[in-house]
């Protein structure tokens, strides 16, 4: 965890976003419904939710790469003091890689399989004119050394297919730390991957972010990763941000009844026994924030005042929380400790 | 009670051009022993490409055994062909991952369901759209869901129909492979407990496999760990959890995140180094000297049995003993 000096300025700052997917002959769709945050330098950011939530649709508008027919992105997204949404493509794409560069989830669909890694790496240098071409090779070298990749010089010759699952995904944070980007947005960077493999990317996370001041945000459905990793966390459900905190007072004492239901919902390795508590219903059944809380017909606290009008995202004691009947402080969520 | 010794899956690989020769084997599961009592749940735990899966789809005869024996309930399931194997195979159900492409498309909820039914001849006529009524009850979907398609359903409700379908054959042992990893946190806990509750109502034997050591921890009563192709571990659950042995055991339970910002800021992290070996070429000696942060000179020359090294626990490590004396849990 690394020290975030809170006097400075945010560095990357989404205010208000909202997306809105027009299909043809249904009605529109709000994936991201009034999302705000920002980052700051060395801070590390965690954004979590299920399926549909939105988390990854925010993380796309962020680097402008929704598709423009049929997708509408309203609101304020400003990095470095710059506004990102009304800024044209060629300006775009002198921050989009350099400045706020992104690691995907799935390293074997976001690599193209018919060329080398060291031509994908080189061509994001070359683009980026991060240097001459002649030092370029070396320069890739010394990207897949950094990322704990063996025998870097040799693997530039490799193919996609020639190297495992967590092997790609250092290729693929090797390529978004090629321009030392002031942010990295992560979505989902191990859910691929298996455990052990999981534990050596969270654990190069950990160190870049320490070492060049980068700031991490982290998109995952996975409460333990974010629980050890991030300074802040962001819970959403349905597109909006449902609570948010500080991971100290949000693992502790969550107050939204959805983080609640989350964290019960999964089995604790180091808890024994007990009867899991699942959130009823699936995410499919919201109702529009419009109509009131999108989460109340899956609430076990759920009241009158839930529907008819929108609950806000108010502060309360440590966190905020989007809840009209939040949970009481002093319950504690777990059995033993 | 489900025994098997020595279970062997070899998948053969072919060079050539005119003529196929075997130029190797991929040794997806090399020499399993597992026993598994009436109404008890094994957890077979073990990262991709370790073979677990290939153990479950052996039991169960979706793939062809090398060498080594499957009995269950005094029936020689190994030995089985035809007719007979598809006689006993009632008895022997699989719960498959992706609800998505496990159901057929085009086929809807009741005939997916009754199918297995008439398959084995359990019930006659009415009775057996009577059944498929009893069997979407027993799993928690409405009545009416015998009519519609898989489509409309989501992956809880689809994994609830897969449950569903494996259950219409009446079997006791369920082999259930990754039943829960491609559904949503809040949807894993109810399938979870639709699977424990069925367990107590119907007595059933569970294999459980899983990635998840935590989802293990919650629904078996005991556990074996595998590693490329054979067991390192296997031991009472609870044991197991509290003092692992193997040092592949112990890198893997300090790899799993805990969703509690204190544990995980006091616990000691093994980071393994390295990817898994390749089945096809697997390391001389003990499977996971590659990456053991305790590896000495006789692992690379003796391959280590799995040997009983605590009462119920079993190792596979020439150094078990030792390990335990300085040993780092999960906390």
């Amino acid at each position: 965890m690394s020290k975030v000096d809170n006097s400075t300025e945010p560095l990357l700052a989404v205010t208000d976003l909202k997306v809105t997917f027009n299909t043809r002959g249904t009605t529109p769709v709000r994936a991201v419904d009034g999302v705000s945050f920002s980052v700051r330098a060395g801070e590390t950011l965690g954004v979590v939710g299920e399926s549909g939530s939105g988390k990854s649709v925010t993380s796309l508008a962020i680097l402008g790469l929704l598709p423009e027919r049929g997708v509408q992105v309203e609101g304020s997204i400003t990095f470095d003091g710059a506004e990102l949404l009304t800024s044209s493509e060629r300006e775009m794409q002198a921050v989009r890689g350099r400045r706020v560069a992104m690691v995907f989830q799935d390293p074997m669909s976001s690599l193209n399989p018919v060329l080398t890694i060291g031509r994908q790496l080189t061509e994001v240098l070359r683009r980026h004119h991060v240097c001459h071409k002649a030092e370029a090779p070396g320069r890739a070298a010394a990207l897949l050394d950094r990322v704990g990749i063996p025998e870097a010089r040799r693997r530039l010759d490799n193919y996609p297919h020639q190297l495992s699952g967590g092997m790609r995904q250092r290729v693929m944070i090797a390529m978004a730390l090629a321009c030392e980007p002031a942010v990295l947005i992560a979505d989902e960077p191990t859910t691929a991957l298996d455990v052990t493999i999981q534990a050596q990317v969270l654990e190069l996370l950990r160190e870049l972010v320490a070492q060049s001041n980068t700031a991490l945000i982290l998109i995952t459905h996975d409460l333990g990763v974010v629980a050890g990793m991030c300074d802040r966390v962001h819970v959403m459900y349905s597109g909006r941000i449902v609570e948010s905190g500080e991971r100290h007072p949000l693992f502790a004492q969550p107050r939204h009844h959805y983080t609640r239901g989350l964290l019960a919902s999964v089995p604790r390795l180091d808890l024994v026994g007990g009867k899991l508590t699942p959130i009823s219903g699936s995410p499919r059944d919201v109702i529009d924030w419009a109509d009131g809380c999108a989460f109340a017909p899956r609430c076990p606290a759920v009241t009158e005042s839930c529907l008819g009008t929108p609950p806000a995202l108010e502060p309360l004691d440590d966190t905020f929380v989007r809840c009209v009947n939040p949970a009481p402080l002093g319950q504690s969520m777990w059995k033993a400790d | 009670m489900l025994t098997v010794r020595d279970l062997r899956v070899h998948f053969p690989i072919y060079e050539g051009v005119i003529f196929d020769r075997q130029v190797g084997a991929v040794r997806a599961v090399d020499g399993v022993d597992l026993d598994i009592a009436d109404g008890q749940t094994l957890g077979l735990v073990g990262e991709s490409g370790c073979g677990k899966s290939t153990v479950g789809k052996a039991i169960v005869r979706l793939v062809p055994i090398t060498t080594g024996t499957v009995v269950f309930d005094d029936i020689e399931l190994s030995k089985l062909e035809g007719a007979e194997l598809r006689k006993a195979r009632r008895h022997v159900q699989m719960i498959f991952q992706d609800p998505y492409s496990s159901l057929n498309p085009r086929q809807n909820v009741g005939s997916t369901i009754a199918e297995p039914i008439k398959t084995h001849s359990l019930r006659q006529g009415a009775a057996v759209g009577q059944r498929v009524l009893e069997l979407l009850d027993a799993v928690g979907l409405p009545r009416g869901a015998a009519h519609r398609y898989p489509h409309e359903f989501s992956g809880g409700q689809r994994q609830r129909i897969g449950i569903a379908r494996a259950l219409a054959a009446e079997p006791s042992l369920i082999v259930a492979d990754e039943p829960v990893s491609a559904l949503d946190v809040s949807i894993q806990a109810q399938v979870i407990n639709l699977m424990e509750e069925l367990q107590q109502n119907l007595g059933l034997t569970y294999l459980m496999i899983s990635h998840d050591l935590a989802v293990v921890h919650h629904i078996a009563d005991a556990v074996a760990v595998m590693y490329l192709g054979g067991i390192v571990e296997l031991a009472p659950a609870d044991r197991l959890y509290t003092e692992p042995l193997h040092p592949y055991t112990l890198a893997l339970m300090s790899a799993v995140p805990v969703p509690d910002p204190v544990v995980e800021d006091r616990r000691q992290r093994t980071v393994l180094q390295g990817d898994l070996p390749s089945p096809a070429n697997p390391p001389s000696g003990c499977r996971f000297r590659t990456r053991c942060p305790f590896v000495q000179a006789r692992c690379a020359e003796e391959q280590p049995v799995l040997r009983e090294v605590r009462p119920g626990h079993k190792v596979a490590c020439h150094f078990a003993e030792e390990l335990a004396e300085q040993r780092v849990s999960v906390r």
